[in-house]
């Protein structure tokens, strides 16, 4: 019998970690502080070993990354502080778990950029696709155009920016930090929102389970002002203030089982 | 997690089985278990079926191969019974065949009696329309099936991550929607109201191939356009109708819609130009076929989008 098994190109150890034994390619023109490489032909693993290799070890602060060919997991887990352009577009998980870069990033993004960063600065002048900034803790995450579904979802700080419209279900259980969202708003925006802000300028589909309109203060107006001067864009005349409406807040109540052991 | 691709050219034919199996090998890890495609050659006055007498994880007994020369003589003069006048009967791996005849009459009639022989499995029957889907990455299927040479107008494919159902070519997508002529579907997701669609469909006379969910689609969209329903109308209802979490494609012997579920729970990136319209899982998968910088962006829930050729 001919049993056809996949081939796969790259190898995987017991651990999980993908190309287990690559060297950072050692390509890049270092020039100073600055540095760039082509990333043409590279795996994801190379490039992140690359970059790494620069920032961490060669004293760059400056890097460019030449065509990154919508790649997964490209320029995860930096934890120090740098600039990092991005000539091209990611694929799913891009910039996630950072703490420090400054990241521009020309073309669009996939899945999930920027989950959970901690501190820094992304801007994607494209689209991006659904989660973005998903769980984010700090920092600014700005989207030049349309963000898919679940933006921001389990937001614990930080702001979300999007120059266009943004899918169903933002926000969804976000604890902390802001959206400030220029144009659309999908069905269920802010759906068991625990705290935050988010601003809408277009029109908002459906409001999620607990999520309420609320006042604009002089506050939230400053503060729209200032993240619009910082990142040059045009703003709407107009925002509206979305937050928790706090009727879930069931912070007091016990679980039945948690009554029986105080009594 | 399964991956899934769909690409249209617009007003010209393109080197389609290439161009597919290149957007389904970079979605490889998506999917490992299996590969289809559903590809769209220049239609022709001859109806193209491809069929299985077995499937490549059957055991195989001393007389296999007997077994399945006798099966494809009995399919061969089953087609003639039925009034169709075969011009080949090809065999394209030990277990998957394709056939060339001229036939006029009922689809439905000929695919039941051809499934009546032992082992026999349609895969696919229509003027344009040739589905091949085997175990393995989308290159060894490729190879296999000897694809890089079909020049065609439109394809879509799957590479599956088997979730719901076993790792066999039954399981595998894309699914003909039997018993409509070049009409294929696949599928990224689960759907939960699997059952009750599949006892409401049997009871309407339809049969399934598989155990697997995403055969349903298939055979819905088939039944509400018999009914008299535009493919966009059809796929509209869909969403209201099927429940679950789903990005699918489906393609007509001219065009490719594709839908997603309330939640835009699986992805899907979107790249439409003058001469092509792809689209993907991923965005990997559109530009492994374009060497040129490329804009995308993501279709949002509820969507339904259909493009003709």
């Amino acid at each position: 019998m001919e049993q056809v098994t996949p081939k796969s190109s790259h190898r995987v150890d017991h651990r999980g970690l993908a190309e287990p034994d690559t060297k950072a390619p050692m390509i890049a023109t270092v020039a100073g502080e600055t540095a760039e490489f082509d990333a043409a032909g590279l795996t994801p693993r190379q490039i992140n070993l690359e970059a790494r290799r620069l920032l961490y070890t060669e004293g760059v602060t400056e890097l460019t990354i030449h065509n990154p060919g919508a790649q997964h997991s490209i320029a995860v887990g930096l934890l120090t502080r740098c600039r990092i352009t991005i000539n091209g577009s990611l694929g799913y998980f891009g910039c996630g778990l950072i703490d420090g870069p400054e990241i521009h990033i020309t073309g669009r993004v996939g899945w999930s950029v920027a989950e959970n960063m901690m501190s820094g600065v992304v801007v994607i002048d494209k689209n991006a696709g659904s989660l973005t900034g998903a769980a984010l803790r700090g920092g600014d995450l700005v989207v030049r155009g349309h963000a898919g579904a679940r933006t921001g979802i389990d937001q614990k700080g930080g702001t979300i920016i999007v120059g266009g419209n943004v899918g169903s279900m933002t926000g969804f259980m976000m604890q902390r930090g802001r959206q400030i969202i220029c144009g659309d708003a999908g069905q269920g925006l802010g759906d068991s929102m625990y705290d935050g802000q988010l601003y809408v300028g277009g029109k908002v589909a459906a409001l999620g389970v607990d999520c309420v309109e609320a006042e604009m203060t002089d506050a939230d107006h400053e503060l729209i002002d200032r993240k619009f001067r910082i990142y040059r864009m045009d703003r709407p005349d107009t925002f509206r203030k979305f937050v928790c409406g706090k009727k879930l807040w069931n912070y007091d109540n016990l679980e039945p089982t948690e009554r029986k052991l105080v009594l | 997690m399964c991956g899934i691709a769909g690409i249209i050219y617009r007003g010209r034919t393109g080197d389609v089985g290439r161009d597919m199996a290149r957007m389904l090998q970079s979605m490889r890890h998506r999917g490992p278990d299996s590969t289809g495609y559903a590809l769209y050659g220049e239609p022709n006055e001859l109806t193209v079926m491809r069929f299985t007498l077995a499937d490549p994880t059957q055991h195989r007994d001393f007389d296999f191969t007997e077994r399945l020369e006798r099966n494809r003589r009995e399919v061969e003069a089953r087609l003639a019974k039925l009034g169709a006048s075969v011009d080949r009967v090809q065999g394209e791996s030990e277990y998957a065949y394709r056939a060339t005849f001229r036939y006029d009459g009922e689809l439905k009639p000929l695919a039941d009696f051809v499934e009546d022989v032992p082992g026999a499995e349609v895969l696919s029957l229509g003027r344009s329309l040739e589905i091949v889907k085997d175990l393995g990455d989308a290159r060894s299927v490729a190879e296999q099936y000897r694809l890089d040479g079909f020049r065609g107008t439109h394809a879509i494919g799957h590479v599956r991550m088997a979730t719901e159902s076993d790792v066999d070519i039954a399981g595998a997508h894309p699914y003909w929607a039997y018993p409509f002529s070049d009409v294929a579907v696949v599928h990224n997701g689960q759907l939960t109201n699997y059952h009750q669609w599949r006892r409401r469909l049997e009871r309407m006379g339809h049969r399934f191939q598989s155990e697997c969910d995403s055969e349903i689609i298939a055979v819905y969209i088939a039944q509400r356009m018999s009914d008299g329903l535009s493919l966009e109308t059809a796929m509209k209802q869909s969403l209201d109708d099927l429940d679950g979490v789903f990005t699918y494609l489906v393609v007509t012997s001219d065009q490719l819609g594709v839908a997603k579920d309330e939640m835009a729970a699986k992805p899907l990136v979107l790249y439409e130009a003058d001469d092509l319209v792809a689209l993907a899982s991923e965005e990997v998968a559109i530009r492994a076929v374009l060497n040129r910088e490329i804009d995308t962006y993501d279709p949002y829930e509820r969507e339904v989008l259909v493009w003709s050729r």
